[in-house]
């Protein structure tokens, strides 16, 4: 398959890199293994996450994200968060509260004391 | 993200030990060098090579090179007439266990489209240049079928062991956007 010289000219140059670290940062690594992890304990299998990553891939596509692969991990967390809901592991309702909670744990925590979510002033 | 960690910590889909296990593993124990020593044993050791290409899944746990998704390897040989280029078009899938984790590059929609529209341009961007009666192949992976390129050997190597061989084998090389690098070089 070949393409007019004016179709190519509309794909972005390759970013290209070295053989550099695998995570760029902490939370790349984190929401990485939590996702080999949940799958290697039976919350989904894999076909359903490359289908799943696909999608939510393809949608931030359509909603402008400019697909560089460097929000390759957001996409990732996206969509455990979605198979985490669809699976039946916690309603989306409990995720939010959950998030809730942590912003609060957050914002009461003094500056330079680590965040816990018993810091939450209305962790009961 | 803490909170899907939170909620996945209470229902027993995680434990933190095997999240930091995972992430170690990935950043210190998988990577390219894997792969390398994979193809390095493939062109000295002809049986090897034959089992390789018969079932690439096997012929990598023979090296204690294992895949935790269940998806199966498949290689695929450069040639003569044929260069391989490996790309996931829909979502990044990449064979983990002889590469580790895939660069920025390979995840970017520019590579995942110009891959298959134009695996040639592809190849110039990364300065490889290839004769034009040389076919290139394209192969889609997918969350079952992963796949790694078992490039030429460099002319000029007969003499050099397996694991002097192995230093020349790059990252890209096995993915299909560059070649070994030559007798003498090293990374």
């Amino acid at each position: 398959m070949s393409l007019s010289p004016d179709m190519l000219e509309l794909i972005p140059a390759l970013p290209c890199d070295i053989e550099g670290p695998v995570f760029r940062e902490p939370w790349e690594a984190q929401a990485f293994a939590l996702a080999v992890d949940a799958h290697a304990k039976g919350l989904f299998t894999w076909t359903e996450w490359a289908t799943a990553l696909s999608a939510q891939i393809k949608a931030a596509q359509l909603a402008g994200d400019p697909d560089t692969g460097e929000t390759y991990y957001s996409h990732w967390l996206a969509t455990l968060e979605g198979l985490t809901v669809s699976k039946g592991a916690a309603s989306l309702e409990h995720l939010k509260q959950v998030q809730s909670a942590w912003d609060r744990a957050a914002r009461a925590t003094p500056h330079g004391q680590p965040v816990l979510l018993d810091n939450d002033p209305l962790a009961s | 993200m803490r909170a899907l960690e939170t909620v996945l910590l209470a229902k027993g889909y995680v434990d933190p030990d095997a999240l930091d296990l995972i992430v170690e593993t990935y950043e210190t124990k998988i990577g390219p060098r894997c792969g390398a020593q994979v193809v390095a044993k493939a062109w000295v050791d002809p049986a090897y090579r034959q089992r390789l290409l018969a079932d690439g899944t096997a012929a990598v746990a023979e090296l204690s090179f294992a895949g935790r998704q269940g998806e199966h390897l498949k290689v695929v040989e450069n040639t003569d007439q044929l260069h391989n280029l490996v790309v996931c078009t829909l979502c990044s899938c990449y064979p983990w266990p002889v590469l580790g984790l895939p660069p920025v590059w390979y995840k970017s929609a520019a590579y995942r489209s110009k891959a298959v529209m134009d695996p040639r341009g592809v190849l110039a961007d990364f300065g490889v240049t290839l004769p034009p009666e040389k076919t290139i192949r394209v192969w889609d992976s997918t969350a079952e079928i992963r796949y790694l390129v078992l490039p030429q050997r460099p002319a000029g190597t007969e003499g050099l062991s397996e694991a002097r061989l192995a230093e020349l084998v790059t990252r890209d090389s096995m993915i299909g956007t560059g070649l070994p690098l030559a007798a003498g070089a090293s990374q």
